[in-house]
C-alpha cells in the first residue's frame, strides 16, 4: 500500500482529527428534512406572497405552520453553517482568515436560526406587534 | 510502486490534483461547481426568509417595507434566482443522496440525471413563478 503521508508528517503522527464523519452525517440528515420542508416552504410562499401582514400573520398563527417554520429554521441552520464551513475550509488556506470566517459562520447561522425561531414563537404565540 | 520510494516522498513529490483549467468541461463537473454556488446562494437566501419573520413580528411598517423590496424588480430578480438554486440544489442534493448509496455512477447515469437536474432547476422555477403570477391576477 503507498502512503502519501509526508516524513514529518508521520513524525508527528497527525492526519485526521477523526470527527468529518459527524459532519458528513449532519450535512445528509439535515438535507433529508430540508427536502420535505424546502417545497412546503416554496408552495407556501405562492400563497403567502399575495399575503399582506395580516394574511402573513394569521398564516405563521396556524400551528402546523408555526412548528413547520422552527424545524426549517434549524435545519436550514445546521445545514447551511456546514455546508459554508466545507467551502471556507476548501479555499481559504490562511489560518487567522479561516478561523474568523468559520467562527463568523457559526454566529450568522446560529443568529439567523434563533432570531428567526423567536420571531416565529412570538407571532404564534402573542402575534406580531401592531 | 516500492515502499522504500513511498517513504522518500516529500511534500513536493505528492500527486497534485490538476487544477481546473486542464479539464475539458463536461456535465458532472458543471453540475458539482453549480452545487456549490447555488448552496453559496441559499445562505444568502434564507437569510432573507429569516429577515422575512423578523420584519413580520416587528409590525406592519416593517413587514410592508420589507415587503416593498422583495416586490421591487431587483427583489423578483433575487427570488426567481433563489427559486431555480433551491430546485437545482434540491435535485442535486438527491443526485448526491443516491451516490452516497453507491449507486448512479457510471458516466451515462452520471450525465443525465446531471442534465435532469439542471433542467428540472430552470424548469420547475419558471413553471412555479408562472403559476405564481397567474394567482396573483386571479386574486385580484
Amino acid at each position: 500500500m503507498t502512503s502519501y503521508r509526508t516524513p514529518l508528517g508521520r513524525a508527528k503522527n497527525t492526519g485526521s482529527a477523526k470527527h468529518g464523519v459527524s459532519h458528513f452525517i449532519a450535512q445528509r440528515v439535515s438535507a433529508i428534512a430540508l427536502a420535505p420542508l424546502g417545497l412546503w416552504a416554496l408552495y407556501s410562499s405562492l400563497g403567502l406572497s399575495r399575503a399582506g401582514f395580516d394574511g402573513a400573520q394569521a398564516w405563521l398563527h396556524a400551528p402546523v405552520n408555526a412548528v413547520l417554520s422552527i424545524l426549517l429554521a434549524v435545519a436550514a441552520a445546521i445545514h447551511m453553517r456546514i455546508g459554508m464551513m466545507e467551502v471556507v475550509e476548501d479555499y481559504i488556506h490562511k489560518p487567522s482568515t479561516k478561523a474568523v470566517l468559520l467562527i463568523l459562520n457559526l454566529f450568522v447561522c446560529v443568529l439567523a436560526c434563533v432570531a428567526a425561531v423567536f420571531c416565529i414563537l412570538k407571532i404564534a404565540l402573542i402575534g406580531a406587534a401592531v | 510502486m516500492s515502499d522504500a520510494k513511498a517513504q522518500a516522498r516529500g511534500p513536493q513529490d505528492r500527486p497534485m490534483s490538476p487544477h481546473l483549467q486542464v479539464w475539458r468541461w463536461h456535465v458532472t463537473m458543471l453540475t458539482s461547481i453549480l452545487h456549490r454556488g447555488t448552496g453559496m446562494a441559499l445562505y444568502v437566501g434564507l437569510l432573507v426568509v429569516a429577515g422575512w419573520v423578523v420584519a413580520l413580528a416587528a409590525g406592519a411598517d416593517a413587514f410592508n417595507a420589507y415587503r416593498a423590496l422583495l416586490a421591487s424588480p431587483l427583489g423578483l430578480l433575487v427570488l426567481f434566482g433563489l427559486t431555480v438554486a433551491f430546485l437545482y440544489h434540491l435535485a442535486n442534493g438527491v443526485r448526491h443522496l443516491v451516490w452516497d448509496s453507491g449507486k448512479g455512477f457510471e458516466p451515462k447515469t452520471a450525465d443525465m440525471t446531471g442534465w435532469a437536474a439542471i433542467v428540472f432547476g430552470v424548469v420547475a422555477a419558471v413553471l412555479i413563478w408562472i403559476i405564481a403570477f397567474l394567482g396573483m391576477g386571479a386574486g385580484q
